[in-house]
């Protein structure tokens, strides 16, 4: 308990607790846009066509906003100190170390991949994927109101990203992690000598496969397979979907490969957690 | 009653003290309120007119003015600590010490610029979460996206190379962290998969961004220019050009 109580003293982790709420009030507040719209329809052209003065109206709401967040980083600014610990020491590494918070998500899927899947390929594959969102979401509709009836895919595909996948492993990685990056409770001590058992398997072993080259061709079976369901859902779809015609090929392979990436990191979570499985595909010049 | 003051007001208006200070009048015309945004080298971004909805806290939840709020006070906070902060390995725990217990209100400074840095950082993710959740990000707004994603790196980076200036130890194992995965980028890292023979620990990315196989004096000095020089500069001008595409792109999107 100590120690969870520890950190959310810190002074670095207070972002982390005001998200916490911010977070939730917003969706809330965008959720009940949403119901309205989708209960009584899109506000009509005559509301839209209703113009004002930047000056004296927007300006003004710029202003007082500007005055109310002030004074909000001026009360915290005074109330809670920066942190500075001991200078620099490159000799003591402290157990655990993080990177600040805003990258914990990263840090937490290193646990489940290996550093150049986590620290590289998935980051990089979540930048291409938000800069592709605007050309591979073809739905010309829920533009510029709240709305969830018109567009649920993109909705639910883009909060679990965000939520899940960004903020409550942000929220894991800060919280949660103690010690040799183990999960502790927040009642619990941070004993710096745990030992959890490494039981961990790869899932060619658990399928009884012990030879090097086979497991290599067992786990690109298994990875590829996993991809190819993008084009098999893609044909057997193709015919009777108009949505799938006329997003077109291209476009489909962008946005299946984007998804089934982003669904492996929780699949990968499920096989580690509950399975114990290492490794889906090990080579002799990657692991995945 | 309302006549009185009616009177009074315009007594008082009429006065000569009145008029020397005050040369003329404020008009309530349109023309004045276009001349007032025009004019103005703060305002000038903004059009003239805006739709009405625009106005709704409840549509744009304020987060990017916010975000842009947070940037120039970290802006106006950090030019005042760069007077007394020095990036040498030496000095710099020892200066922010100073700027903690010698300097007036250094404390308070500090505190302004780290917590302003945090705040960006929220407002950004939240700013991004409403364009998500309204569809701005729809036709013709696709560029300002793309714009944006790359603002929110920014946001990133500049938030992480500051992280390193207080040279502690919060700061140096984050950063030694953070940058630790850059040893194992494909091909460009030397831990990386397909990395040519020659990569090695000293002439890949990880090197190149510390100025050395570990997190030591240089990548102090490196990271300072890329924090107060580089990417402040190449932040304002993308900002700029966000600022222009919003309001080229038709102003804030709404049910049109
Ligand atoms: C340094 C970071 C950023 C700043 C200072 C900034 C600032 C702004 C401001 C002031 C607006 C006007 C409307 C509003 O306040 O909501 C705006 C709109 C917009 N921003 Fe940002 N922004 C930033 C980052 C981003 C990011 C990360 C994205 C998305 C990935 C983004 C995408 C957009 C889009 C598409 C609009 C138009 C919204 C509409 O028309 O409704 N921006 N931005």
């Amino acid at each position: 308990m100590e120690n969870f109580l520890l950190l959310i003293q810190k002074p670095d982790n207070v972002p982390i607790l005001a998200m916490l709420f911010l977070i939730p009030y917003f969706m809330w507040l965008a959720y009940k846009q949403a119901r309205q719209t989708d209960r009584i329809g899109v506000p009509s052209d005559a509301a839209l066509n209703d113009k004002v003065y930047v000056w004296p109206y927007l300006c003004r709401n710029e202003f007082i906003c500007a005055i109310i967040v002030m004074l909000v980083l001026g009360v915290w600014s005074i109330m809670i100190d920066a942190p500075l610990e001991e200078p620099s020491d490159p000799a003591k590494t402290p157990n655990p170390s993080k990177a600040p918070w805003y990258f914990l998500a990263l840090q937490e899927m290193l646990v489940y991949f290996d550093p150049w899947i986590a620290g590289v390929v998935l980051p990089g594959l979540i930048i291409a994927g938000l800069i592709a969102i605007p050309y591979i979401d073809i739905n010309p509709k829920g533009k510029g109101y709240y709305t969830i009836k018109e567009r649920p895919f993109a909705l639910v595909v883009f909060c679990f990203g965000f939520i899940v996948l960004w903020i409550v492993l942000m929220i894991v990685g800060t919280f949660l992690r103690g010690p040799g990056w183990n999960i502790f409770m927040p009642w619990q001590y941070w004993d710096p000598h745990k030992i959890v058992p490494l039981t961990n398997v790869n899932l060619s072993y658990l399928f009884g496969i012990r030879d090097a080259t086979t497991a290599n061709f067992f786990g690109f079976a298994v990875v590829a397979g996993y991809f190819a369901l993008g084009p098999i859902f893609y044909f057997w779809k193709y015919k009777t979907s108009r949505f799938l015609q006329e997003l077109g090929l291209t476009r489909y392979v962008i946005v299946s490969f984007l998804f089934l990436s982003m669904v492996a990191l929780p699949i990968k979570m499920v096989l580690r957690l509950a399975l114990n499985i290492k490794y889906v595909w090990v080579s002799p010049w990657f692991n995945i | 009653m309302n006549e009185e003051r009616k009177g009074l007001k315009e007594k008082i208006t009429n006065s000569d003290i009145w008029k020397s200070i005050f040369r003329h009048g404020y008009e309530k015309t349109g023309r004045r309120y276009t001349l007032q945004v025009l004019q103005n080298v703060w305002l000038h971004l903004h059009p003239p007119r805006i739709s009405r909805h625009a106005l709704n806290f409840r549509f744009t939840w304020c987060m990017g003015g916010i975000t842009f709020l947070m940037f120039l006070v970290t802006a106006v906070t950090g030019v005042l600590l760069m007077f007394y902060y020095r990036p040498v390995a030496e000095y710099a725990f020892g200066d922010v010490q100073a700027l903690e217990f010698d300097i007036p209100f250094g404390m308070l400074l500090r505190n302004m610029h780290r917590w302003a840095a945090h705040g960006m950082v929220i407002s950004v993710m939240l700013h991004m979460f409403r364009v998500f959740l309204t569809g701005s990000y729809k036709k013709p707004r696709e560029f300002n996206w793309a714009v944006g994603v790359i603002l929110l790196l920014i946001t990133f980076f500049l938030s992480f190379t500051g992280y390193l200036l207080p040279w502690d130890q919060l700061a140096y194992w984050a950063v030694t962290v953070g940058t630790n995965m850059a040893r194992a980028t494909p091909v460009l890292g030397h831990e990386g998969p397909f990395a040519p023979s020659d990569i090695t620990q000293s002439n890949d990315v990880r090197f190149a961004l510390l100025g050395g196989t570990i997190v030591g004096p240089s990548t102090l000095l490196r990271f300072y220019i890329l924090h107060c020089v580089a990417v402040p500069l190449v932040a304002s001008l993308l900002m700029a050009l966000h600022f222009w595409r919003v309001r080229k792109d038709g102003g804030i999107s709404g049910p049109l």
